[in-house]
């Protein structure tokens, strides 16, 4: 059951990255040089709509918390997150749109898909060096929400204020900047 | 509907909506989306072929697989377990995907470009029409990306859309992390072009 929900919603996830220019890097780039919004919008009003619904059908009861999976947060995430960024920038993919355009047709993202594969091996090897450092530091409670999801080990950051309202603000502000924001940007000189 | 699954480029709350369906069906009926960690055992699943001691069966391992690196012995043997069973949910999903960039390819109204398809038109106006250059750029930047994503824990996917689907502090973090460095670089590489 579980592999055919894996075949049914990563070809719903691909196909729609896909058609939405995710996995065309002239729209990443755009993107992160603050040119093109179109990739932007469609995201942020991806996550405040599926956020909203998420807590809403945790909170009938719809949805089991136990299929939540919060990561840690430690010192690697941000340095990591930069150091993906950084390629991100220069390559115009991430590992899911590098996969999507791949299956496109495109061989830029081959090579893409190739150095990931690099990239990662260099990152098992090096793992049992890495994991004594500080880039494994947790930070504050290391699994935290900002919403209370119910689950005990999830620390709640904003635990004074009922879950749904503080993803509903969340998602109202994401539709909101999706709605707002220009589809093709303020043209740099 | 026909119409939507032929255009080339949907309109951004046609893709909202998609992209949000995706994530809320993976959460709601399996786990919340990811795809960085299946680099990982891309990898294992070529090392282990070469390698008797990559996932080997354990009964002491909470996940029934131990590994001699220590990057896919974690967590009880996840990686591990998942090595030596690539017919599991997140390795297929990936497959899945790549299926999907594969149809959402051919179902179009228009042809791609020609073009378009090898360059990105900003990288030219950058950096020239060489193949050689943009793939070894392309490279290195995979490279980049999934040790960066592997040492955070996640990718895009993960962190940024799933983690702050969840509300998790290290979605967010990571985020920050990326965006902070991405667009200073992507303004400084890409001055030229429309």
């Amino acid at each position: 059951m579980d592999i055919l929900l894996a075949i049914f919603i990563g070809l719903l996830f691909g196909f729609s990255l896909q058609k939405v220019g995710a996995a065309n890097p002239q729209v990443i780039i755009d993107m992160l040089r603050l040119r093109n919004f179109h990739l932007m919008k469609a995201i942020l009003l991806g996550i405040g709509l599926s956020s909203l619904s998420l807590f809403v059908l945790m909170n009938l009861g719809l949805v089991e918390s136990a299929h939540l999976s919060v990561k840690t947060a430690y010192v690697g995430v941000i340095i990591g997150g930069a150091i993906m960024g950084a390629g991100w920038a220069i390559a115009g993919f991430c590992p899911g749109t590098g996969i999507v355009a791949m299956g496109a047709g495109r061989k830029d993202a081959l090579f893409f898909v190739i150095g990931g594969l690099a990239g990662a091996l260099i990152f098992t090897l090096a793992y049992a060096v890495l994991e004594k450092t500080f880039l494994f530091d947790k930070i504050g409670a290391g699994k935290a929400t900002l919403a209370s999801t119910g689950v005990e080990q999830y620390a709640t950051l904003l635990d004074t204020v009922p879950a749904v309202v503080v993803v509903g603000v969340i998602a109202l502000v994401f539709i909101f900047a999706a709605w707002k924001l220009p589809a093709k940007a303020i043209n740099a000189a | 509907m026909k119409n939507i699954l032929y255009q080339k480029q949907w309109h951004w709350t046609v893709g909202g909506l998609a992209l949000g369906l995706s994530f809320l069906l993976a959460v709601a009926l399996v786990k919340p989306i990811g795809v960085s960690t299946q680099f990982v055992i891309f990898d294992g699943i070529v090392w282990d072929l070469f390698s008797s001691e990559i996932a080997v069966k354990d009964e002491t391992a909470t996940k029934g697989y131990s590994s001699s690196n220590e990057y896919l012995d974690k967590s009880g043997g996840k990686y591990a377990e998942n090595i030596a069973n690539p017919i599991n949910y997140g390795f297929i999903f990936v497959l899945a995907m790549l299926a999907g960039g594969f149809l959402g390819a051919k179902l179009q109204s228009k042809p791609a470009d020609k073009n378009e398809e090898e360059f990105p038109e900003v990288w030219c106006a950058n950096f020239g029409r060489s193949k050689t250059k943009r793939y070894l750029m392309t490279f290195t930047g995979g490279a980049l990306v999934l040790f960066g994503s592997r040492l955070a824990g996640g990718c895009t996917s993960g962190h940024m859309m799933s983690g702050i689907m969840q509300t998790s502090l290290s979605g967010y973090l990571f985020t920050i992390g990326a965006f902070l460095f991405a667009v200073p670089i992507a303004l400084f590489m890409y001055r030229k072009g429309n």
